[in-house]
C-alpha cells in the first residue's frame, strides 16, 4: 500500500496539543517563569536569572529535606520491593482462595490516602490509639508526636501498610504468567526452590518488578498526603519530606521564587532517576 | 523392558483425568500418544515421568516399580510445547544446566555440551540467549537439554506445534534420527495424525482419558479396534452414518439401497456404523462399484493438489477429499462416490465389527 500524504490529518492531533498545553505545558512554564523572578508582593517582576536555583542548592534546609526525603523512599523500596514477592510467591495461584486474596490485598489501595493518614495518625496516638497504646503498654516508649524515630517508624509502617499490595498485585501478576511447563522442567532437572526463584521467577519477573519499583519510587518521592496528616513534617523538621517543605515554602511564606525553583529541582531529580533506572533496565533486558 | 503402566489412574478431586490403564511402551522406536487436547496426553506423561503421582496402580521400568521414585531421580528428560529455557542463561549454560544440577565436571560438561550442539546446529550460537533466538533455535536448545543428560526416558510433549511449518517438517525429520541408537525410551505426543504416520512407531489412540488402542502405529491407522480410534486417526474427520444391514444389501437412512459390502457378507443382520474415511469418498468414480451419493456442498478447501468438500447428505454433513482442484459452489449439488469396500463398520457400542472378507 502506498504511503498517502495528506497534511490534514495533523489537525487531528490538535485536541491533544491543547490538552497538554492546558494540564502540563502551561502549569510548568508559570513555575518557570516564577523560577527566575524575584517579587516583593506589589505583582511587579524583576529578573533574577539563576539566583533561587544557586542559593537553593546551598540551602541546608533543602538538603536537609532532600536527604530526608532520600532516606524514607530508600527504605520504603528496600522493604516494600523484597516483602511484596515474598508475599507474591505465597499466593495461591489457583482456587477459591485467589480472588480473597487479590481483594484483601487491594483493600489498602482503594483508601483514599488522606484517610490513610487520618488512621494511622488516630491508631498511633499512645494514650487512646490501638497501636500506640499497646506499644506503651509492652514497655516501649513510644510517642510519635514527641519522638522522631518513633514518628519515622509509623510514617514508613504506614506506607509499607498501604503500599506493599501494589508490588504484590504486580509480582503475582508476573508469576502467574509463568507457564507451568517451567516448573515442571525445573522439577525434572532437580532444580532446588531457590534456584527456581533465581534463575525461573525473578527473570520471568523482571518487567514487572522494574515497574514496580518505578512506581514505588516515583510515589514515595513526591508523597505528601499521608505525612503531612500523620505528623505535619514533625516533631520539629525530622519528618519534613520535600513536598511538605515545598508547601511550607510556597504556601507558609508565600516565597514563589525558591519555591518554583525548588518545585523544578525536585521534578528533575524524579524524572532524572526514573528515566536512568529505566534505561538501565531495559537496556539490560535487549543484551 | 521399558515403561510399563499397571492400571494407572489418575483423579483429581472428583474428576478422572486418567481412568485405569495398561500400556506397555515399545523398547525402540517412537511410542506416540494421540488425541485431541484434553485427550489427556500431558497428564499420561507426567504420570510416566513421575511429576504426578498415579492414584491407583504401579509404574514399572526397567522391570523395576518406580511408582513413588520422584522425578529428579528417575533420569527422565522433557520437552514441551512452550520453548521452556533458563532466560538468563545462554545457550551453553541452558545446556549444561542438567549437568550441573547433577555436579558433573567441568571437562566432561564442555565435552558433552559441545557434542550435543553439534548434534543440533547450535554450535554458531552458545553464547546468545533464549530471547535472541529464533523459535527453531529456541527448541533445539530445549531438546539439546534433554538429550545431553542421557536420559533413559525422553518425552516429547507437542514439541513442533508452536513452530511453523518448514522448521516443523525439518526437526520432524531429524528427531528420529536424534534419538535413534540411545538406548531411550521415546514417547511423543500430538494432535495430528498425520505426524503419527510420518514418525511411525508405535501409536496409542488416546480419548477423554483412556487409551483406546495401542499397536504399531501402521496398524492403528488401518485396522482401528475401535469407532473413538478411527475417528482419532483421521483427518479431515472420518465419516459416519448408521445403516441397516438386511440380506444382501445396506440401508442408509433415508431408505436408500446399497449393495452389500464384502466386509459384511458373513455379519448378521441389524444396525451398523459405517465410517469411510475421506479420501474415499471423491468427486470422479473411481471403481466400478462405488456408490454414488448426491449431497449439498457447504465448504470447499482447495489446497494445492487436493480439494477438500463438505456436503450435506441424508442429514448429515461428509467431508469428501479428492486430488486435483475442483470448485464446487456452495449450496450446489454435488455427486460424490463412496469406495464402501474401504468402508469400516462397528456395531452401535462402537466395538469393531469385521467379516470374513
Amino acid at each position: 500500500m502506498n504511503k498517502t500524504i495528506n497534511n490534514r490529518a495533523w489537525f487531528l492531533v490538535v485536541p491533544v496539543v491543547a490538552l497538554v498545553a492546558f494540564n502540563a505545558l502551561i502549569p510548568l512554564m508559570t513555575v518557570v517563569n516564577y523560577s527566575v523572578q524575584e517579587t516583593f508582593g506589589d505583582n511587579t517582576f524583576f529578573w533574577s536569572g539563576v539566583t533561587w536555583f544557586e542559593k537553593l542548592l546551598r540551602d541546608p534546609r533543602f538538603h536537609g529535606a532532600l536527604g530526608r526525603q532520600l532516606f524514607f523512599t530508600g527504605i520504603i523500596l528496600l522493604i516494600e520491593v523484597p516483602l511484596g514477592v515474598a508475599i507474591a510467591l505465597t499466593m495461591p495461584k489457583k482456587g477459591p482462595w485467589v480472588s480473597v486474596c487479590l481483594v484483601l490485598m487491594a483493600l489498602p489501595l482503594l483508601i483514599p490516602w488522606n484517610v490513610v493518614g487520618a488512621m494511622w495518625n488516630i491508631m498511633a496516638l499512645p494514650d487512646i490509639g490501638l497501636l500506640g497504646h499497646t506499644l506503651n503498654a509492652l514497655g516501649f516508649d513510644y510517642n510519635y508526636t514527641r519522638q522522631p524515630v518513633s514518628a519515622w517508624v509509623t510514617l514508613i509502617a504506614m506506607d509499607v501498610w498501604h503500599w506493599t499490595s501494589l508490588v504484590v498485585l504486580l509480582s503475582y501478576a508476573g508469576l502467574v504468567s509463568i507457564p507451568e511447563a517451567y516448573y515442571q522442567a525445573a522439577k525434572i532437572d532437580g532444580a532446588r526452590p531457590w534456584a527456581v526463584f533465581r534463575y525461573i521467577q525473578l527473570p520471568k519477573m523482571k518487567r514487572v518488578l522494574t515497574i514496580a519499583i518505578l512506581l514505588r519510587f516515583m510515589d514515595s518521592f513526591m508523597i505528601y498526603t499521608e505525612p503531612s496528616v500523620l505528623t505535619g513534617g514533625g516533631p520539629g523538621n525530622s519528618t519534613t519530606l520535600l513536598s511538605i517543605d515545598l508547601v511550607k515554602t510556597a504556601l507558609g511564606q508565600f516565597d514563589l521564587g525558591p519555591a518554583a525553583a525548588t518545585s523544578l529541582v525536585y521534578f528533575l531529580i524524579v524524572l532524572l532517576v526514573s528515566w536512568v533506572f529505566y534505561t538501565l533496565m531495559m537496556r539490560n533486558e535487549a543484551q | 523392558m521399558t515403561l510399563e503402566l499397571r492400571n494407572v489412574t489418575r483423579l483429581v478431586g472428583n474428576d478422572i483425568h486418567i481412568f485405569p490403564t495398561e500400556l506397555k511402551l515399545a523398547d525402540d522406536g517412537f511410542n506416540i500418544l494421540l488425541g485431541t487436547t484434553l485427550a489427556g496426553k500431558t497428564t499420561l506423561m507426567q504420570l510416566m515421568a513421575g511429576l504426578h503421582r498415579p492414584t491407583d496402580g504401579e509404574v514399572w521400568f526397567r522391570g523395576t516399580n518406580v511408582t513413588g521414585v520422584p522425578v529428579q531421580k528417575r533420569n527422565v528428560s522433557m520437552v514441551y510445547q512452550q520453548f521452556i529455557n533458563y532466560p538468563n542463561f545462554d545457550v551453553y549454560e541452558n545446556i549444561a544446566s542438567p549437568l550441573r544440577v547433577a555436579g558433573v565436571k567441568d571437562a566432561e560438561v564442555k565435552k558433552r555440551v559441545h557434542a550435543v550442539s553439534d548434534l543440533l546446529r547450535l554450535s554458531a550460537m552458545l553464547h546468545r540467549r533464549p530471547a535472541e533466538l529464533s523459535g527453531g533455535q529456541q527448541q533445539r536448545t530445549a531438546l539439546a537439554r534433554a538429550l545431553v543428560k542421557d536420559a533413559d526416558l525422553v518425552l516429547l510433549d507437542e514439541p513442533l506445534a508452536n513452530l511453523d511449518f518448514k522448521l516443523r517438517e525439518e526437526l520432524r525429520d531429524e528427531l528420529p534420527k536424534l534419538l535413534a541408537g540411545r538406548g531411550c525410551t521415546v514417547v511423543y505426543a500430538t494432535t495430528e495424525p498425520s505426524e503419527a504416520l510420518l514418525l511411525g512407531g508405535h501409536t496409542a489412540a488416546l480419548e477423554k482419558g483412556r487409551v483406546v488402542q495401542f499397536g504399531p502405529t501402521g496398524s492403528v491407522y488401518r485396522d482401528p479396534a475401535n469407532l473413538s480410534s478411527a475417528e482419532i486417526f483421521s483427518e479431515p474427520p472420518i465419516n459416519r452414518m448408521i445403516v441397516h444391514k438386511e440380506p444382501g444389501n445396506l440401508v442408509a437412512p433415508g431408505g436408500e439401497r446399497w449393495p452389500l459390502p464384502a466386509t459384511l457378507r458373513d455379519v448378521a443382520d441389524g444396525q451398523f456404523i459405517l465410517a469411510l474415511r475421506p479420501h474415499n469418498v471423491t468427486i470422479e468414480r473411481r471403481h466400478e462399484a462405488d456408490v454414488a451419493m448426491a449431497g449439498q456442498v457447504v465448504v470447499t478447501e482447495i489446497s494445492g493438489s487436493e480439494s477438500v468438500i463438505h456436503f450435506e447428505m441424508l442429514g448429515t454433513t461428509w467431508v469428501s477429499q479428492s486430488h486435483g482442484v475442483h470448485r464446487l459452489a456452495v449450496g450446489s449439488i454435488g455427486n460424490f462416490f463412496a469406495d464402501l469396500d474401504q468402508a469400516l463398520f462397528f456395531s452401535p457400542d462402537g466395538t469393531r465389527v469385521k467379516g470374513g472378507a
